[in-house]
Order: structure tokens, then sequence, then C-alpha cells
């Protein structure tokens, strides 16, 4: 995984870049698309013979015979300095596919997408004192609600905590699958596919739509450019709407913003996330993944050559050529050129120059060419999930030529390939071929992840789990430490805190543990009457409230001269067994 | 850089023709919308400085259309606070002493306004805490000299002690016994064994019955006969463990001999009635109000 390619040019090259391109794309593909359309939902592990093989040409970035490189800009012979310092993107067309991948995709994009919709509306009774939205971030009071649970601020490390584990659980997946996330449950990926749906529906499909652009704008194009734009501006409200629900009472604050009653903080977070939603999902798309985010580059350190990526087979495939006929089978491998991976391909990329920086593995080109696989009367897989291990393997096999160049750079050299390698006398894919086994995905470094992922899991469980819904924070007077009074006895203040992190009010006693013959008095919780000095105090606390209670405490001239330094107050529930301590000093004259 | 171009031969990009060890920047173009968000900072950049004071001149600054200010909205953040306080201001105006005892939101109010109003006036003799010092009373406690009711902690303060400029200030006076010869070296030693003897502390016995005699005739008329203080007096309390001027014997005959008379300003004229209001709620809930 040493080399990404960065070039969207020649892949957009590759896609629909010119009208000649264009046209082709339309002969050369139409058996693509009916093969799609025809295909269904197979997975491709079902396939008796297309076993996983498993490889992955990431290396292979040695220019191939057949596919020269690519000038990106610029006109052979003139000097450098004519090129263009600013290049406008190359607009991508991707092709409807249907297959087992797509599918997948649709089931992902319908559970992310009902459960970011839906979440907000969900209730959850928490009794009259607290609110009754399931998922709540209440920032004006800084409570977060999910469910049962309630996080005060300071216990916002469950959150921090689950956030690790996110990353960590990133890194798994990374390791084991690719880019998973970024090709099935990315926001950007869920939103762009969503959009695509409505381009597709209102435009119709890439051939329809490369036409439509390059058409006059006449009303028609008018109209459904028009109707496009207004479902995606829909679409994005509708994203920066359902945001906010989840920062108040989502039915209040639906009525509130149809009335216009909302703060305008609701209104500008749904304006700025439905500008970022139209730009990046409508209009940006791929060059978000490609130039924005950061994953993509990470990805390099955390792939290795036992992760699943998805891979064009290079042993079967190659050399690739068109409209040959079943005699030629021996010198020409399975790829028909048919660039139906290619058109399919939301990035716009073509997988067969290998892994590359672009690639969000959603292994849509899987499907496109499975379905020209199988109108072919061919075994499935010529592009395929695959560890870079087994691939390695199967294009020795194939009788491919490892390539270590310091100055070029690894990969194959595929001039000795021959097809008839893979192949068993019956025309079948070999038996020697390596395929990826479920073993690999069990290795040391996943097994690492899955621990430190557990590890921190069960820590929160048990934190959640043994956490205080009571606490108690005692402050020493610091002026006057105490205070004589005319008896003798000595006085000392505290400001005692009860954090009453329960959704209902709750009457507390306070007591003194280890300080015998003290009393205790609050000036301001008796309403400025007369002093009335008990061994212990009520305290009432609002539900989901810190109190905070000016406390004196007497200890008579005796007492005061044999009492311990520390002691302890004890606050109990009146209502249930439980207790908190929290340690308190007693200052006095010194004798 | 050379005129030859240079063509990368892994990627098929065209290199700048710089070199660092080896190693070829590639020059990609940048892609269009990037060079779009650097024209829209710019065009963000005039719009601010327009909008807002941005270019700093000999004398202030360029104002910006907003007129915005730090200062302008200081002053609204203060003219803010200042209507929101006006409102309890006048509450607290109008309501009696007990009123505000009764009303939670009024108490901590006054008790707020009335513990910085103490920290900028009152601080420099009484101390930060309010724990006095010597000659200073310590307001915590439940010794008053004055009277610890907060309708006398009011009036008190209102009016000070001993103030000169006040006609209704508390005034009491103890005669220097031992300067003016009322009573000679041998009775005050005597007096003040009884007052040892009132206050719980070692004394010489047969003295304090002498000083029995002495003190019911010459102090108790004040002080009380057991010793109690008068508030009306402001004679303190001798039967007690808290002493202004120290309770040692030592101090005890100083005092009796020469008596100091500590002084407070009136704080009515100083801090208008509102404040004194605060002030007193306070020092009434420093914990020794009666």
């Amino acid at each position: 995984m040493s080399e990404f390619r960065t070039n969207p040019q020649s892949s957009a090259d590759d896609s629909a870049a010119s009208p000649g391109d264009a046209a082709t794309d339309t002969k050369a593909q139409s058996p693509a698309e009916g093969g799609g359309v025809a295909d269904g939902p197979e997975p491709v592990h079902n396939k008796p013979q297309a076993p996983q093989e498993a490889q992955a040409p990431q290396e292979a970035q040695v220019p191939k015979p057949s596919k020269p490189p690519k000038r990106p800009t610029g006109i052979p012979g003139e000097p450098p300095h004519e090129m263009p310092l600013y290049a406008p993107r190359e607009k991508i067309y991707p092709r409807r596919v249907q297959g087992f991948y797509r599918n997948l995709k649709w089931w992902v994009m319908a559970l992310t997408l009902g459960i970011y919709y839906i979440t907000p509306w969900l209730r959850f009774d928490r009794g009259s004192y607290a609110p009754d939205q399931a998922v709540l971030v209440d920032l004006v009071n800084r409570r977060f609600f999910f469910f049962s649970i309630e996080i005060w601020p300071q216990e916002f490390f469950f959150v921090a905590g689950m956030l690790v584990m996110a990353g960590i659980g990133l890194f798994l997946v990374t390791s084991i699958a690719g880019r998973a996330w970024c090709g099935y449950t990315c926001p950007q990926t869920v939103w762009v596919d969503l959009f695509l749906v409505i381009e597709r529906f209102i435009e119709g499909d890439r051939n329809a739509r490369i036409k439509l652009d390059k058409a006059p704008w006449v009303a028609s194009k008018v109209s459904k450019k028009v109707i496009k734009h207004a479902i995606w501006l829909a679409i994005s409200v509708a994203t920066g709407g359902a945001w906010v629900f989840y920062f108040a009472d989502a039915p209040q604050l639906a009525a509130d913003l149809v009335t216009g009653q909302a703060a305008w903080a609701a209104y500008g977070t749904i304006a700025v996330l439905t500008g970022t939603t139209y730009s990046l999902g409508g209009l940006m798309r791929e060059q978000v993944c490609t130039y924005m985010c950061p994953w993509p580059r990470i990805q390099a350190a955390m792939l290795d050559d036992k992760s699943l990526i998805v891979t064009y087979n290079d042993w079967r495939g190659e050399p690739r050529g068109k409209h040959r006929k079943r005699a030629e089978a021996n010198t020409l491998g399975d790829c028909v050129d048919c660039n139906a991976c290619v058109a399919v391909c939301p990035q716009g990329i073509d997988i067969r120059d290998g892994l590359q920086l672009e690639c969000i593995t959603c292994a849509l080109c899987i499907d496109a060419c499975n379905g020209i696989m199988d109108k072919l009367g061919q075994p499935r897989g010529l592009i395929s999930y695959a560890t870079l291990e087994s691939y390695n393997s199967n294009m020795l096999l194939a009788g491919a030529t490892p390539i270590k160049d310091d100055d070029k750079g690894h990969g194959w050299d595929l001039s000795n390939l021959v097809p008839s390698n893979v192949r068993d006398a019956a025309g079948g894919l070999s038996d020697k071929l390596s395929h990826t086994t479920l073993a690999s995905f069990f290795r040391l470094r996943t097994l690492i992840y899955i621990a430190v992922y557990a590890a921190i899991g069960l820590g929160l469980l048990g934190a959640l789990m043994t956490r205080d819904r009571l606490d108690l924070n005692v402050n020493h007077d610091r002026n006057p430490l105490f205070v004589k009074l005319s008896d003798g006895s000595i006085r000392n203040g505290y400001e005692v805190k009860v954090a009453n992190m329960l959704a209902s009010p709750r009457q507390f006693e306070l007591l003194v543990e280890g300080l015998e013959g003290a009393e205790l008095y609050s000036p301001l919780l008796s309403g400025g009457q007369d002093p009335n000095w008990s061994p212990s105090l009520v305290l009432e606390v609002r539900a989901d409230e810190v109190a905070t209670f000016d406390l004196h405490l007497r200890l008579d001239k005796q007492a005061a001269a044999t009492a311990p330094n520390n002691f302890n107050f004890v606050l109990k529930d009146a209502g249930s067994d439980e207790l908190t301590l929290e340690a308190a000093k007693f200052e006095r004259p010194n004798p | 850089m050379s005129d030859e171009r240079q063509i990368d031969e892994l990627s098929g990009v065209e290199t700048t023709g710089h070199e660092w060890d080896g190693i070829k920047e590639l020059n990609n173009p940048l892609p269009r919308w990037w060079l779009w968000i650097f024209y829209a900072t710019i065009a963000f950049s005039i719009g601010y400085m327009v909008w807002f004071p941005a270019i700093p001149l000999l004398n202030g600054n360029t104002p910006g259309l907003s007129g915005e200010t730090n200062r302008g909205k200081l002053q609204e953040e203060l003219a803010a606070v200042a209507q929101q306080r006006d409102g309890m201001y006048a509450k607290l105006e109008a309501a009696s002493l007990d009123e505000i005892r009764q009303d939670p939101d009024m108490l901590r109010f006054a008790v707020a306004g009335g513990e910085s109003l103490f920290k900028v006036n009152c601080s420099q003799c009484h101390g930060s805490g309010a724990q006095g010092g010597p000659g200073y009373p310590n307001l915590n406690d439940d010794d008053w000299i004055w009277g610890g009711e907060l309708e006398i902690i009011l009036d008190t303060i209102a009016h000070g002690v001993r103030a000169e400029e006040d006609d209704d200030t508390r005034f009491g006076e103890m005669p220097a016994f031992g300067r003016d010869e009322f009573l000679d070296g041998a009775q005050i030693n005597q007096v003040a064994e009884f007052v040892l003897k009132l206050s719980g502390q070692p004394h010489d016995s047969a003295a304090a019955d002498q000083g029995q005699t002495i003190f019911e005739d010459e102090c108790s008329a004040c002080h009380g006969n057991d010793g109690q203080g008068d508030p009306v007096a402001g004679a303190p309390a001798l039967n007690d463990a808290l002493w202004l001027y120290g309770g040692s014997k030592a101090d005890i005959v100083a005092q009796v001999n020469l008596p100091k008379h500590g002084v407070m300003p009136a704080w009515e004229p100083r801090l208008g009635s509102l404040a004194v209001k605060q002030l007193a709620v306070y020092v009434h809930g420093l914990g020794g109000g009666q």
C-alpha cells in the first residue's frame, strides 16, 4: 500500500470526460446495464464457482501496456508553466447497478437514515421532573439523556470513552475489511447515495444525464434541474431540521419552527446544515472524500496484507480484451474491458488500476462486474473483496513477475501472465488458487483491537452500573476559620453542596459522624429565624439539581477542646438507604 | 526550473522539476472550487473590514458600518445588569426588614449585595470575613454591644457609634475610673478580680468579694448586677467569653483605668438607606443575629 493515486483527471477520463468516450461507453456498456438489472441480489459468496478469490493489486502501479498513463492536462510539447494552476472538476455520472452489495447499501442507508430521523421522536417516560425524550442533549441545563441513562457534565467521560471505542472500532473494521465505514455508513456516502437516487429519478441514468448536461438549456432541461435541486434542498432542510431535534423537545420545537417561535440558534443550525448537506452531498460529492477527508490518508497505516479490500483480480482478468471468441480464451483473461466497473463508480476511478486513495470500497464495481461475468457465463469474482496476501499468491500462480525497483516502484510485470494457469482442465477456476479465510480476520492486530475495545467497553459499563446518583461536597469557610461564641463554644462554617442526580425531588438528612456533641444550624435555611441548633438537618433538593447550603456547626467549650480535627458529614436519603460520606475538618483556637 | 517538461513515470503526471533526495514534486492542479473558496475568503475579509472596526488610524480606528465596539458592548451589558437590578432594588426599598427575611429571593439578593458592600466599606476595620480584631467587634459571634436584632443592627450601621456628625448616633461612655480618681489602685484591682469571676476565669476570691461591692456601686448601673451588659447603654456583657479589648486581668485593669471607646461612622449619609438595609441583612445573617 505504498502508492495511492491522487489524480482525479485520469479516472474522470475513464468515465466520461469526452464525447467520444461517452459514445463508446453507451455501446460498450449496454450489456453491463442489462446484466446488472437482471442480476438480482445474489451474494457473491453463494456462487460455488466464485469462492472468495482474494487478491489486492495495490502495488501494481506499474503502467500497464494496455493503458498508457494519461496526461491530465496540457498539450504535449508545451513548456510546464503553461499548465493550468486550477482545474475544474470532471463531473462523474455513476451508472445504476444491482447486486448483493448494492442491496446491502440500500439496507444500510435505510437503517442509518432511519436511526437519524426517528431517534429524536422516541419518547421515554422519566416522570414529571425530566424530559420524556429518549435521546436528548440538553445544552442549556447541561444534561445528556439516553433512555434510562442521564449524564451530568462531570460524567462526560462516558461519552469520551465511547468516542475512543468508536475510534478503535474504526481501526478494527479497517484492518479487517478496509474502508467499510467509508463505503457503507459514512454520512457523506449515505447522503450522496440518496442525492444520486433523486438525480437518477429526475434526470435518468448515466447516459441520459450525460446527454442532458450537453443539451442546450431548453425548458425541459431547466425544469428537470430545478426540480432536482429543489428536492435536494428539501432533503438538506430535513437533514438540518432533524439535527436540531436532538437538542430540544422535538414536538415542541417542531411546532415552534413552523410558527416562527423557535430560537435563532435552531434556525441558524438548520441553515448551516442545509448548506453543508446540499453542497457536500449534492455538489461536491466525491471531492469531499478525495480532498477534504483525512481518513483516506490514514488508511494506509490501517491496512495490511490481510485486510479485505475491493480488488480487481489481474491474475484472472489480464490480458484484457474486447470482442473475442471463446477460442481465444486461453490467450486472453476474463476482463472484457467493458468499463462497467468504471461507469458505476461514484468516485470516478478505475478499480483495475489497483487500490487508490479515492476508493471508498463501496463494492459497486463488484456488483457491476459480477453482472457481466454472469452474462458471459464466467465465474463471478473478477472484481472481489480480497486480501493482498491471497492476491499475491494468485499472481504468482498466474505467472506474473514481481517487480521491486526502487525508482519505478513495486508491482507486477504482467507480460508472462498466462490466463490458463489459474484454470483447471474443465475451464473452471483452479483448485490451487488462494482464498481468503475467516482465520485471517483473527490475527494479533485485530485481537488487540478487540481486547482494547472490550476492555474500555466493560470499564464504562462497570462505571455506569456503580456510579452514584448522589454527591456531597463540603467546603470549610476560609474566613473566619472559626468563631468563638459568648458561652465559649466554637462555631465552624461550611458550604455544603448536594447534587441530587435523580429525576425526582429528594429529602436528605445531614448528620455529623465522629464529632461528639456537634450541633448544626443554617441561618438562611431557617429564614433568618432564631438559631435552631440540632444534631441533624433536613435538606430538600429539587429534582436533578445541585443545591448549596451554608451551615454552621457548633461544639460547646469542653467538647471543642477535646474534639478530633477530622470528621465526616453523612448525607442520607430519607426515602432510601442511599448515603454518602464527605470528610471535613473542625477548626478551633490554639489551646 | 528547466524548460523541458518532466513527466513522472509512475503516475504520468507532470512534475514541477523540483527534486529533493530523489523525490519529485508532482504538479497536480488544485481543484477549482478550492480557488473559489480562496476568493470567498478575500471577499469576506473586505466585507469584514467595511462592517467592523478594522483599520488602525493615528487617533483611533475606522469605526466600521456596524459601529460596534467592545466598550459599547460592555456598556450595553452593564446597562442590562443595572436594569435587571433596578427592579430588585425597588422591591428591597419598599419591603420591610421582616418581609426581606421571609422572601428567599430578596434575602439572597440582599445578602449578596450586603456582602460586596461590606467588602468595600467595612472590611478595613471588621476584616474581610467580618471576624473583627482587637478593638473591632467580631460580627460573626452572638455577643452584641448595641444589640443583635436586625432592626437594631440596621440602626447601628445607619447612625454609627459615637459618630460626631450624627445626632442619633449610638453613644455611651464609661468613666475613666482610674485617671479621674473615682477608684484607687487597690479598688481597681478588686473590681477586676470580680470581673474575672463573672466571666468564669481564675481569680482571687477574697479580692473578688470586695470587688463585688464596688461593682454594684459603680458599674452595675450600666453593666447590670450579673455583668450581663446593657445594649441600650452600649455596655458590653462582662459575664461571657468574648472581649472587645481583651479578657486578661491587665486588659480589664487598663479598661477600668482609662476606657477605650471605639468609633464607627454613620453609614446612611454615605451609602444611602438601601445599602444600609442590605448590609444589615448580611451582618445579621453571619450567624450571630438575634
